[in-house]
């Protein structure tokens, strides 16, 4: 029994679950009903200008990846749970994935 | 006298047996459409940055009938997961104002003054 | 004209039986009857084999947990008239090795407790010339519904982390932890991280809250091992941004 590192994957995983339960409803919201049902709309120009300052890249840099990271390591826990083990495969996959798609938002934003 | 333990096998179907453990699955399968909505926002940044034609597709798809499909769907398990998640907070950070403990339902109720705040001021920053 | 309520009672008698069986016995019932006193009754009147663990009927020992109709329960704190309608099924607690009929083997636990150190530990023992260690009120409220523990297992029997980690430290040991590193006379927080805030100790908790909910006083363990999370994961960085320091 030693001190677990754990905490480095934990703190951004409670995070992320404070990120998904407060930001997602509402932008689920406007991407899935209000933009297609006409009632919003999402131009081009404002979301490039709202991308284009560091406020706003760090913004959506943490709406997106930290919900993220907290699906991931959820996921992989569950996997444990349904017996589907929590061996490499699961980890790799898991936060293989995770990884991968933080690492693309951020070269994402640093494009815009 | 002879002892032989008897070790009873733990079913893989262990969270069916109990509506308490299917509500636990169910909070925890949440985190699924979380990512795969993660994902679509991440193909968003993707279109935003390579420009007004691949973003205009992606307003369009997202928008189609099977987008908004899977988006209901999202926000459902979304919702879900903000109710859960505000309801064990209390659980993880009880507070303590002048030697009373705070009212777990004070603490949510907060949190569901916040969300509701929050979620105006974005529709408000976006819709302007 | 007297009721009666059939028991569905779990068997394993190590010594003839290869593996556990049920065995239907019919008790008188009456209103204020629990659970444990049917099963007293068939020990005295019916079946003098069985065996079961009891002893306060009041559930304040711990003694006599049992699965009733697949709910961990105290035997003496589940009333027949709860259980009218069908068979009440009991079993031995669940996730535990069934030594005979309903007692199961409760090393694993017993070991787990001691491991997280559930005592005062101080960095220099206090000489009796100091006097005594000083409280308020509201020093000890901060961890007074961790004192409440009585061992009874029930939450090891609902919880499914332990059912499938082998290792895992388990509620009770961790709600015990963090009744000491509560308390304000206490300095061995970190000598307890070793096993609390192992990978078999909190980090195996994934927050079902049964435990919680299974609880015969309140107790809740569940609540215990999030704040632990959230302390343990603090020191994690403090110690990892201000290396070094007083262990």
């Amino acid at each position: 029994m030693a001190k677990s590192n754990k905490p480095l994957l934990w703190l951004p995983f409670a995070a992320g679950g404070l990120a998904a339960a407060f930001l997602l409803p509402v932008l689920i919201l406007i991407t899935g009903l209000l933009v297609p049902l006409g009632l919003m709309h999402l131009p081009y120009a404002r979301m490039f200008a709202f991308a284009d300052n560091p406020l706003g890249k760090l913004i959506l840099f943490g709406a997106v990846a930290l919900p993220t990271w907290h699906a991931a390591h959820r996921l992989r826990v569950t996997a444990h749970d349904l017996g589907l083990g929590g061996g490499l495969a699961v980890r790799l996959i898991c936060y293989g994935v995770a990884w991968l798609m933080i690492i693309v938002s951020a070269a994402a934003l640093l494009v815009v | 006298m002879s002892r032989r333990p008897y070790l009873r096998e733990v079913k893989r179907s262990w969270w069916l047996g109990q509506r308490r453990y299917l509500f636990y699955m169910i909070r925890e399968l949440t985190s699924l459409f979380v990512a795969l909505y993660c994902v679509l926002l991440v193909v968003g940044l993707v279109r935003l940055a390579q420009g007004p034609a691949a973003w205009d597709g992606f307003v369009a798809a997202f928008s189609s009938p099977l987008g908004v499909l899977f988006q209901v769907l999202c926000l459902i398990f979304a919702t879900f997961h903000s109710v859960t998640w505000f309801a064990v907070t209390p659980k993880a950070m009880p507070l303590m104002v002048k030697g009373e403990a705070v009212p777990p339902r004070a603490i949510v109720a907060a949190h569901y003054a916040f969300w509701a705040a929050l979620s105006l001021l974005v529709l408000i920053v976006v819709g302007v | 004209m007297s009721e009666t309520i059939a028991l569905e009672v779990l068997r394993y008698n190590p010594e003839t039986d290869q593996e556990p069986r049920f065995q239907r016995y019919t008790v008188p019932y009456r209103d204020e009857w629990v659970v444990l006193d049917a099963l007293t009754h068939i020990k005295d009147q019916l079946d003098a084999t069985l065996s079961f663990r009891w002893s306060c009927h009041m559930a304040v020992c711990g003694s006599c947990g049992v699965m009733i109709n697949g709910e961990p329960k105290l035997g003496c704190h589940a009333f027949l008239r709860d259980y009218r309608n069908g068979v009440v099924r009991i079993e031995p607690l669940d996730h535990f090795p069934v030594e005979r009929d309903l007692v199961i083997v409760m090393d694993d636990f017993m070991a787990k407790l001691s491991s997280v150190q559930p005592y005062l530990l101080v960095d220099a023992a206090k000489p009796l010339s100091e006097g005594e260690y000083l409280q308020t009120p509201a020093e000890l409220q901060r961890f007074k519904q961790y004192t409440q523990c009585i061992n009874c297992m029930l939450c090891y029997a609902a919880c499914p982390q332990y059912a499938l980690n082998e290792g895992f430290v388990g509620p009770a040991a961790l709600a015990l932890a963090h009744r000491y590193n509560l308390d304000s006379r206490d300095a061995g927080k970190d000598r307890r991280a070793e096993m609390v805030a192992s990978n078999e100790g909190i980090w195996e908790c994934s927050f079902v809250g049964a435990c919680s909910q299974v609880c015969p006083k309140a107790v809740d363990p569940a609540a215990a091992i999030q704040q632990t999370k959230i302390s343990a994961s603090l020191d994690w960085f403090k110690a990892f941004l201000l290396p070094g320091g007083r262990k």
